[in-house]
């Protein structure tokens, strides 16, 4: 019976695992390891500004070890969404660390790239073709969304890493892809069906968040004909039914419809079936083969940021905390009339902390009463100077600004630091959320080799 | 009557996406969980009255598999959006802590 083994060493690249676990997995002669390099729960920044969310230091340390035992145990090397979104500059980060890595430790092998971001004059024609439709109650696709956005990846599926697989590539770096992908590709080019093949890729999507007690470590999925088995390599750690069934659950709208690119998993016949006290079988997953589809992720431009961190410990203040805000806010507007800039140029915003800073117009407790609350004080202006100069206004209007009843005269606000105002820099937001139907699931991802 | 967060295994919220929060409530125990089930209380009403949206913007499915339900419905504001308070959606779920369920 076909078996394939794969080993997951963490969540994301440079979040980080225990060495001993990458060796006890290593000793199970995995026909594959690997790890998911991004994800788009960070927000729509990284993707934007082309950065990692992880540092450099911790994504070359993962990089390191991973090489290493890839290299000596003569077996593929596979990371998805590289350098956190992706995009062209992120994979070349991720790709530079690599090259620089396989100098110092002598290592000789051949890698792939695989592209991600497609040009925006291919994309518009597939949009005029009529081949993007929007997902999450989005608006159709317009072509001035796709011009303006700062930047725009495709999410490949599993046929890219397969043809860079065939093409001999011993380390794959590929850009944005759906997170099973990469592992799917591995089962698929075994042999394996789809479903087990794309259900082990869910799996090893987040290294050993399968598992209990939750951390970021290493997993071990063997992979047959219909059923997948899990296995933490961490003697700490176990997958139990409930670990894995919670983790079946992860990010996704339904439990038991995951659409995929090419196909639909269907997880409602699974069953989950512990094999020992810290292994567990998941059977009874289905694919059903659908139109060949990617998803489209675009950010553009909102605007720059600046922020300042600030609290309160008046009682007196915080009994009446709206009408201060409102107060400061039709001071800030008049000041920063003043030196030239309209209400229509920024964005302020008073984030409460003690009251709604975390759950906004959803938060049901709204009488409760906080001995204190912490604030951040947010502009976003249309350039970096403008947040910048009505930031400094708000602030000192927090804390200088009279209330009747005030006995606190020398200050409003406790301030942490100094400076206390923040450039946070860029700010982007989503603006591309589709699918594209593909006719080769290729064609959007070329692939680029190299003899390392 | 006895409160989710003092018979549920999980209760949490994340994104499905940029666009859509998530929320998972998972029991260790499928005959709990069936009883659950049939009293009818989790289902697209109480999310949309405990969040703010409207039953029909709620997806609702029962995951007997994994002894869970799961309800997915729009974020307040995209993940990073100017205003959004919870880029990764992970922080919304205290509503759900203290529904009380007839078992």
């Amino acid at each position: 019976m076909t078996e394939v083994r794969l080993l997951s060493t963490s969540a994301i690249l440079g979040y980080g695992f225990p060495e001993a676990s990458l060796a006890a997995g290593m000793a199970r002669k995995p026909h594959m390891i690997g790890v998911d390099g991004g994800s788009v729960d960070p927000g729509p920044y990284y993707l934007g500004a082309g950065k990692p969310f992880c540092s450099i230091m911790a994504i070359r340390r993962d990089l390191r070890l991973m090489l290493r035992a890839a290299t000596e145990a003569r077996i593929p090397l596979v990371i998805g969404t590289s350098g956190g979104s992706g995009g062209e500059p992120h994979l070349q980060i991720v790709a530079g660390l690599v090259r620089e890595i396989a100098r110092e430790e002598e290592l000789h092998f051949r890698l792939a790239l695989i592209h991600a971001e497609p040009e925006r004059a291919d994309l518009l024609s597939r949009l005029a073709a009529g081949r993007v439709r929007p997902l999450a109650g989005l608006p159709p696709l317009e072509p001035e969304v796709v011009e303006r956005a700062a930047r725009i990846v495709g999410m490949m599926g599993p046929e890219p890493f397969l043809k860079a697989m065939e093409g001999g590539a011993q380390v794959i770096l590929a850009g944005r892809s759906s997170d099973p992908a990469p592992w799917a590709a591995a089962c698929l080019r075994a042999g394996l069906p789809p479903a087990p093949a794309w259900y082990a890729g869910k799996m090893l999507e987040c290294g050993a968040t399968p598992s209990i007690p939750k951390g970021h470590d290493c997993l071990l999925v063997t992979v047959r004909e219909d059923h997948v088995d899990c296995e933490p390599l961490n003697p700490i750690r176990k997958c139990t039914p409930l670990s894995i069934a919670n983790h079946s659950l992860h990010e996704n709208s339904s439990p038991i419809h995951h659409v995929e690119p090419g196909g639909l998993l269907d997880t409602s016949g699974c069953r989950f079936d512990a094999l020992s006290d810290r292994a567990v079988r998941i059977s009874g997953m289905s694919w059903e083969a659908k139109p060949y589809t990617v998803k489209l992720e675009g950010v553009e431009l909102a605007g720059h940021r600046s922020i300042c961190v600030c609290g309160t410990r008046d009682p007196l203040l915080i009994g009446r905390i709206d009408t201060f805000l409102g107060e400061v806010r039709g001071i800030v507007a008049e000041k920063a009339a003043a030196f030239g800039v309209a209400p229509s140029q920024y964005k302020l915003a008073f984030r409460v902390y003690g009251r709604d800073g975390v759950m906004a117009e959803r938060e049901p407790l709204r009488d409760a009463s906080p001995h204190e609350l912490g604030f951040v004080i947010e502009v976003v202006g249309e350039t970096q100077e403008v947040a910048t100069a009505v930031l400094g206004i708000a602030r000192t209007n927090m804390l200088h600004t009279d209330f009747p009843g005030r006995l606190c005269r020398e200050g409003n606000m406790a301030f942490p630091f100094s400076p206390s105002d923040i450039e946070v820099g860029a700010v982007y937001r989503f603006s591309i959320y589709h699918v594209l139907e593909l006719d080769d699931p290729c064609e959007l991802f070329p692939i680029e080799y190299e003899e390392v | 009557m006895a409160l989710i967060r003092d018979i549920a295994k999980v209760c949490k919220s994340k994104n499905a996406g940029p666009f859509e929060l998530t929320l998972d409530v998972v029991f260790d125990d499928p005959a709990l969980y069936q009883r659950v089930k049939a009293s009818g209380v989790l289902g697209p009403e109480l999310f949309a009255r405990l969040y703010g949206v409207s039953a029909n913007q709620v997806l609702f499915t029962p995951y007997d598999a994994a002894s869970a339900f799961k309800a997915t419905f729009p974020r307040l504001l995209p993940s990073g959006e100017v205003g959004d308070t919870d880029v990764y959606g992970c922080q919304q779920h205290a509503p759900l802590l203290d529904v009380d369920l007839p078992v």
